[in-house]
């Protein structure tokens, strides 16, 4: 490798060297959370009290995954540095060579690649930590694990994957792995539906995924990615039917995977798994997976601006939406999970407004601060968990009625979840800050060529009104105030230990100094240069830039005052929901959850999540189970296949059998005719030729 | 040259044992047709034989060995059914009928 | 000459097979049979068969009919009054045996050499019999040499070895069959 680089990448031939060279570092990328999946697999099946292996085993791999990247990264960054358009692409076997179709498993990395390897790997070993504390006295401890891995697993292989149909792999994977985790404790009830409820929301979206593939293939002939994004705007037409129908259906596919309205409903649900799972899986990886997508085929989606309209304004009244239910909520973790599908709503405004670096920026920015909140929680949990368990009180340990003043016993977790309160909320100069003010500015600069876009700035602005005033109540009502866990209870609160502690501790670093990767022009330089992602992700979004200028919708920002009023205006707002949020829930008197008095009038209505469940269970699964239970069960399969099918071919067949039979006398001069009747058949197809 | 009337008499021979083994119920009788058929067969392959060489009797002498032991094996068979049955008629024989 | 001992022995024959089918008593069947392999020996004797002529009378005319006739006097099958069928069935049985020798006999009646040469050779220049089959030989040879158990025996013993050394084992097996078959306990 280092003579490789020695020789020079412009030297001819380089990139086929490199890629050789790279081929098993890649493999390898792959194939450790794999075996660590593998490993952990087997032990939970023969042997599940071997936890110090498991340990050593679940989080080592990642570890050591993360290294590679990070080495890879290091190597490449200097081979970028010269050449950065080269696209490191790696087949390693042949999958499905059909007739034109020709599908190879084939990994590709580039910056957009590389940067999401980083999180996934770099987050998910954090996680991975934090879990061994977490998940210590579980039964199921190997298999929490083996699914871990194989879940980190299947995201690279979506993040890396050079075609569609690879990254449908890793997104069906880790769907599967959404599902496996969620209902981890499956012993309830409640959690096994929650994972079934997630893991057919998410077959709505995969069915558009499916649907854009074939129109993918059908308009390009290809579903490699590059050659699809060498192909499309040649054969494509800049906003025509066929751009617009694939890039909505990538849409659906990503409001699926990624809790956009209107298949959101299952992310809340999804908090039953474990609380690193939803750190890992539901903040920090899988649900941005479609923030990846629509960011992966930003040439797909630049023709489309049809779509790009949609995706930003989906987005924007998901960020609203989700904020709002977000307000009265008491479960902590269903607090975070509304504040997901809300910030997912930005970074989907982000994308569709055709700011990609943005979307992307906020991505990388919502996985560090939304890991350590989850994580956070957790850490509350687990030691409200605790508390619980050794008065063997059945009260809910992620109630935040049930908390309060909890700074006070864990004061590393409290100052830590303060350090993403303030990244969520906006005050620079944390990492949400940069992220999101840029998403913003880029939705307002996109409102000059098309005005709607100043409603979804709108909208996005108000959200973060709200988003700070929930993490300002969130932090209020669980660290501050008098304590209501219990008198007996209040004696077993404590902090976490240290295997705990630490990653949330990176994590915290992270929040605090993430937003520098891409600082604005306008912010002076503490300690980075600016701009370092965009300039990252140029040779990535280069093609779609270029056919969203030919489109005229290039991405642009305001300069100047406006760009000052924007900016103050965004810290205006987030001081502002702090303030709010804060004054409003320590005035209000806090009494246990079992002595809660019933929420009324729109609380309630938020309270309920704006009944949308319950809108879902009458309009769309109850008439789908009275129509399969009265046509498609008495009806078509008792009757139609039943019925017709399944009876009807037997008897045909007894029929055939009984008329034959019948035929079969017994008797010589019966056979004898027949055979003389065939013969004289044949006899005369010779002679009268 | 009477290779056209050969074959006619061997065709009409031939019809007759078809007719016989339609006809007659008695298994022997039955088996006698059969072997009428085979004769009216053989006709034909020696009236040939005229053109073509002598290679049509041997197939005659062939067709004579394989009635031979058909005869022996049929007859054979006919005794066993006859000690099962009581009977050699076809018509009360129907142990195949499905 | 020879054409009225043909058509006297066709005649017969085809009388004599008639009988064999109408006839009531197997044993007249049988007898009738004996006298239609009789007169196929006279036919292959005009047709300069001898050989297989003088064993049709051999094996046919006398081994396995004296086979036939021995097992119906073993079965003690005298007369067999329900030998034929009702009406319908001999209607049916008959128009199918009409049916065959109609298309059979128009098409075989007119048969030649001419007609086989050119069957043979799917062209009129060259269907000449004599150049189609055998010309070396003369007619008078011919007559004198076709049908001699020489002539059998050279495409039987040199050609067809291998099918007259099988149908030993076919008659082999035939023999132990019927042993197994015929005996009552083995």
């Amino acid at each position: 490798m280092l003579d490789l680089l020695a020789a020079g990448p412009g030297q001819p031939g380089f990139l086929d060297l490199l890629q050789g060279a790279l081929r098993p570092t890649i493999a390898l990328i792959i194939g450790l959370p794999l075996l660590g999946f593998l490993l952990n697999g087997a032990l939970s099946l023969w042997r599940p009290a071997a936890k110090g292996a498991v340990s050593v085993i679940g989080a080592g791999v990642l570890l050591t995954t993360f290294l590679v990247a990070l080495q890879l990264f290091l190597q490449l960054s200097a081979v970028w540095h010269v050449k950065p358009d080269e696209v490191i692409r790696v087949t390693l076997w042949s999958w499905i060579p059909v007739g034109d179709l020709r599908v190879d498993f084939a990994l590709q990395l580039d910056q957009l690649a590389m940067v999401m390897l980083l999180v996934v790997t770099g987050v998910g070993s954090l996680i991975h930590l934090f879990s061994v504390g977490y998940m210590k006295a579980d039964e199921g401890y190997a298999r929490y694990f083996a699914y871990l891995n194989l879940f980190v697993m299947f995201m690279l292989v979506l993040v890396l994957g050079a075609s569609f149909p690879m990254m449908f792999i890793g997104w069906e994977g880790v769907g599967l792995c959404s599902y496996l985790l969620i209902g981890f404790w499956f012993s309830e009830p409640a959690n096994a539906d929650a994972g079934k409820k997630a893991f057919i929301v998410n077959r709505i979206g995969d069915f558009g995924f499916l649907l854009a593939m074939f129109l993918i293939w059908q308009a390009t002939g290809s579903l490699s990615f590059a050659e699809v994004f060498d192909r499309a705007p040649q054969v494509l037409a800049a906003g025509g039917a066929m751009a617009t129908a694939i890039t909505l259906f990538l849409f659906l596919g990503c409001a699926g995977k990624s809790a956009q309205i209107p298949l959101y409903v299952w992310l809340p649900d999804a908090m039953a798994g474990p609380t690193p799972v939803s750190a890992l899986i539901h903040a920090a990886t899988m649900v941005t997976a479609g923030v990846y997508l629509v960011a992966r085929t930003n040439v797909l989606f630049a023709l489309a601006p049809t779509s790009q309209m949609v995706v930003a304004g989906v987005g924007a009244l998901t960020a609203l939406f989700a904020a709002t239910i977000g307000l009265r909520q008491y479960d902590i973790k269903k607090v975070l999970a509304y504040s997901t599908v809300s910030q997912l709503g930005y970074m989907f405004l982000g994308v569709g407004t055709g700011a990609i670096t943005a979307g992307v920026f906020h991505l990388v920015t919502h996985a560090f601060f939304k890991a350590l909140l989850f994580l956070g929680a957790g850490s509350v949990i687990h030691s409200m968990h605790h508390a619980y368990h050794a008065t063997h009180s059945h009260d809910d340990a992620q109630d935040m009625r049930n908390m309060g003043g909890l700074a006070k016993y864990m004061p590393v977790t409290a100052v830590l979840m303060g350090i993403a309160t303030l990244a969520i909320a906006g005050i620079p100069p944390f990492a949400g800050f940069f992220s999101k003010d840029e998403i913003l500015a880029f939705a307002f600069g996109r409102g000059a060529q098309q005005p709607a876009f100043y409603l979804f700035w709108g909208m996005g602005a108000l959200a973060a009104l709200l988003t700070a005033f929930y993490m300002a109540r969130l932090m209020a009502m669980t660290f501050f105030g008098p304590n209501r866990t219990g008198e007996a209870e209040r004696q077993h609160l404590h902090e976490a230990p240290w295997i705990m502690t630490g990653p949330l501790l990176v994590l915290g670093l992270l929040s605090l100094a993430g937003g520098w990767l891409n600082l604005p022009e306008f912010f002076p330089a503490i300690g980075a240069p600016h701009g370092v992602l965009h300039h990252w992700l140029e040779p990535v979004l280069e093609a779609g830039n270029r056919v969203a200028e030919s489109v005229g919708l290039a991405p642009a920002l305001s300069h100047g005052a406006t760009e000052a009023f924007l900016v103050g205006g965004a810290i205006l707002t987030a001081v502002l929901g702090l303030t709010l949020g804060w004054v409003v829930t320590r005035r209000a008197v806090a009494v246990p959850a079992h002595d809660a008095a019933p929420e009324t009038g729109f609380w309630k209505v938020l309270y309920h999540k704006y009944y949308v469940d319950e809108l879902y269970d009458w309009c769309i699964v109850r008439p789908l189970v009275a129509f399969s239970r009265v046509v498609l069960w008495k009806k078509v399969d008792q009757g139609v296949i039943d019925g017709g099918g399944v009876n009807g071919a037997a008897g045909l067949s007894r029929a055939l059998g009984w008329i034959g039979s019948r035929l079969q006398s017994g008797q010589v001069n019966v056979y004898v005719v027949l055979f003389l009747v065939g013969a004289i058949y044949v006899l005369g197809m010779v002679a009268w030729r | 040259m009477l290779l056209g009337p050969s074959l006619a008499v061997s065709a009409i021979l031939f019809t007759i044992g078809v007719a016989g083994v339609l006809l007659r119920r008695n298994a022997i009788v039955i088996f006698m047709c059969v072997e009428l058929m085979l004769n009216a067969v053989n006709l034909t392959f020696v009236a040939l034989s005229q053109a073509y060489g002598s290679s049509g009797q041997v197939f005659v002498f062939f067709v004579m060995t394989v009635a031979a032991a058909e005869a022996a094996v049929g007859l054979a068979i006919i005794l066993s059914i006859y000690r099962h049955h009581k009977s050699v008629d076809l018509q009360q024989i129907n142990l195949l009928r499905g | 000459m020879v054409e009225a001992v043909f058509w006297f022995f066709a005649a017969v024959a085809i009388v004599s097979a008639l009988l064999v089918v109408t006839m009531r008593n197997p044993i007249a069947s049988a007898f009738w049979l004996v006298c239609t392999m009789l007169c196929l020996a006279g036919i292959f004797f005009l047709l300069q068969a001898q050989f297989i002529g003088a064993i049709q009378i051999l094996v046919y005319a006398g081994a396995v009919m004296v086979l036939f006739l021995f097992v119906i006097m073993l079965l003690n099958l005298g007369r067999d009054d329900a030998a034929l069928k009702r009406t319908p069935t001999w209607f049916a049985a008959v128009l199918l045996a009409g049916v065959l020798a109609s298309q059979l006999v128009p098409a075989l009646i007119r048969y030649s050499s001419e007609r086989l040469a050119f069957e043979y050779t799917r062209s009129a220049v060259l269907a000449d019999p004599r150049m189609v089959f055998d010309s070396t030989l003369s007619a008078a040879q011919a007559t004198l040499e076709r049908g001699v158990p020489g002539d059998i025996a050279k495409p039987l013993f040199e050609h067809y070895l291998v099918p007259f050394e099988l149908t030993s084992i076919l008659l082999l097996a035939a023999i132990v069959g019927a042993v197994v078959l015929a005996k009552r306990r083995i």
